[in-house]
């Protein structure tokens, strides 16, 4: 049943055919929406979806071996990586909407219909037939065959493909290390530093004596006011961010100040400033 | 009755779509899934070619793809994360420091 469904013999009917103009129409369409879409965790979705269909293709056409290693290592192993860099980079991950170079976009359009064409032009010209029979390396089954060409007609280039893997890691390694320029903090320093920023005891928790006590929630003080030490820089930022799609933070991102993010780096100095102390207020009560 | 030419055809629209893409986003990590589409493309030709052809050369070829494209990808992300560390952003149009 697996055998048929994966190594379909070439040309088998019109069920491939549909299967195909199936795939080929969400492939397209996500792979329009994953250039549309503003927000790079949407785009990585997209990219899912476009190359699972691939892998699924892949499969139709006799490739099981490489649908499966699409698999593994697209959506499983590139995909994760994407992610994973998402969450570094964090929440600035999405496009702004100006343009830096004027009518880009408009010529970007135009080269793509002019690459788009050209290639049409290319493809339509080639006499591309129908499929041919399997070939007598495909009789002896896909893994096989292809084992046998990877370690007799294309030894040297695999071979060479371990050099480039292990030049790629030691590369990224190298290219994600910090270089340490300033001693490692001791306890003693921390403890020093901590006294001298005037804040010896815990910050407050976030939500004490608000209406909700989640973390995004900044604790009131007991004159009422929130306190910006609660609640911590990035989510700060978050709140920001979320304030702007309508999230439920908006209102911490209300309380904290939206024009000014807070620095996840640096904690918040204390809210001595009564000017500032007074528009938080004037916020919380609109 | 299906043909390896409409693979093909499906394989230069997603490569076209990859292009824009790359041409339009600004966002780095974008315009690297972008490229990672145009190589995927491209490996969907390579596979329609190989059944073309009923041998597995394509097939060996669109194996080589894939293992260049993951060695780029883990380079690519490793300089964005310190492009992203020294100027905090991950746009194309901040890395502008050789600029003028």
């Amino acid at each position: 049943m697996s055998h048929a469904l994966i190594l379909a013999s070439p040309g088998s009917n019109s069920a491939e055919l549909a299967t195909f103009w199936l795939l080929a129409i969400v492939a397209v369409g996500a792979a329009i929406g994953m250039i549309l879409t503003r927000r790079a965790v949407h785009c990585a979705v997209m990219l899912a979806v476009v190359m699972l269909i691939l892998a699924a293709m892949y499969a139709m056409q006799g490739a099981p071996f490489l649908a499966f290693v699409q698999v593994i290592v697209y959506t499983g192993a590139v995909l994760m990586l994407f992610l994973f860099v998402m969450m570094i980079v964090g929440i600035s991950a999405a496009d702004s909407i100006i343009e830096t170079i004027r009518g880009q976009r408009l010529w970007a359009g135009l080269a793509g219909i002019a690459l788009l064409v050209l290639l049409a032009l290319v493809v339509g010209h080639a006499a591309i037939g129908p499929a041919a029979a399997s070939g007598p390396r495909n009789s002896s089954g896909n893994v096989e065959g292809l084992a046998q060409l990877i370690f007799t007609t294309y030894v040297f280039p695999f071979e060479v493909t371990s050099a480039l893997l292990i030049t790629a890691a030691v590369g990224a390694m190298v290219l994600a290390h910090r270089e340490r320029t300033v001693p490692k903090p001791t306890q003693r320093l921390l403890s020093r530093q901590r006294v001298a920023g005037g804040h010896p005891a815990p910050l407050p928790g976030p939500g004490t004596y608000a209406q909700h006590n989640a973390v995004d929630m900044p604790a009131l003080l007991p004159d009422g006011s929130p306190s910006r030490l609660s609640v911590s820089g990035v989510l700060a930022n978050r709140a920001i961010e979320a304030e702007r799609s309508g999230g439920r933070a908006a209102i911490a991102a209300e309380v904290l100040e939206p024009g000014e993010p807070a620095d996840a780096d640096m904690p918040d100095e204390p809210t001595g400033d009564p000017a500032r102390d007074q528009t938080e207020t004037s916020l919380e009560e609109r | 009755m299906i043909s390896p030419a409409h693979y093909v055809a499906l394989a230069v629209i997603l490569f076209v779509i990859g292009g824009v893409g790359v041409l339009i986003r600004r966002n780095a990590l974008v315009m690297f899934m972008c490229v990672e589409l145009m190589l995927n493309a491209v490996n969907l030709a390579f596979i329609a070619f190989a059944r073309l052809h009923g041998g597995l050369d394509g097939q060996v070829i669109a194996f080589f793809v894939m293992v260049v494209a993951a060695a780029e990808v883990v380079v690519g992300l490793a300089i964005l994360t310190s492009i992203f560390r020294a100027r905090k952003s991950a746009s194309v149009d901040d890395a502008n420091l050789l600029k003028n």
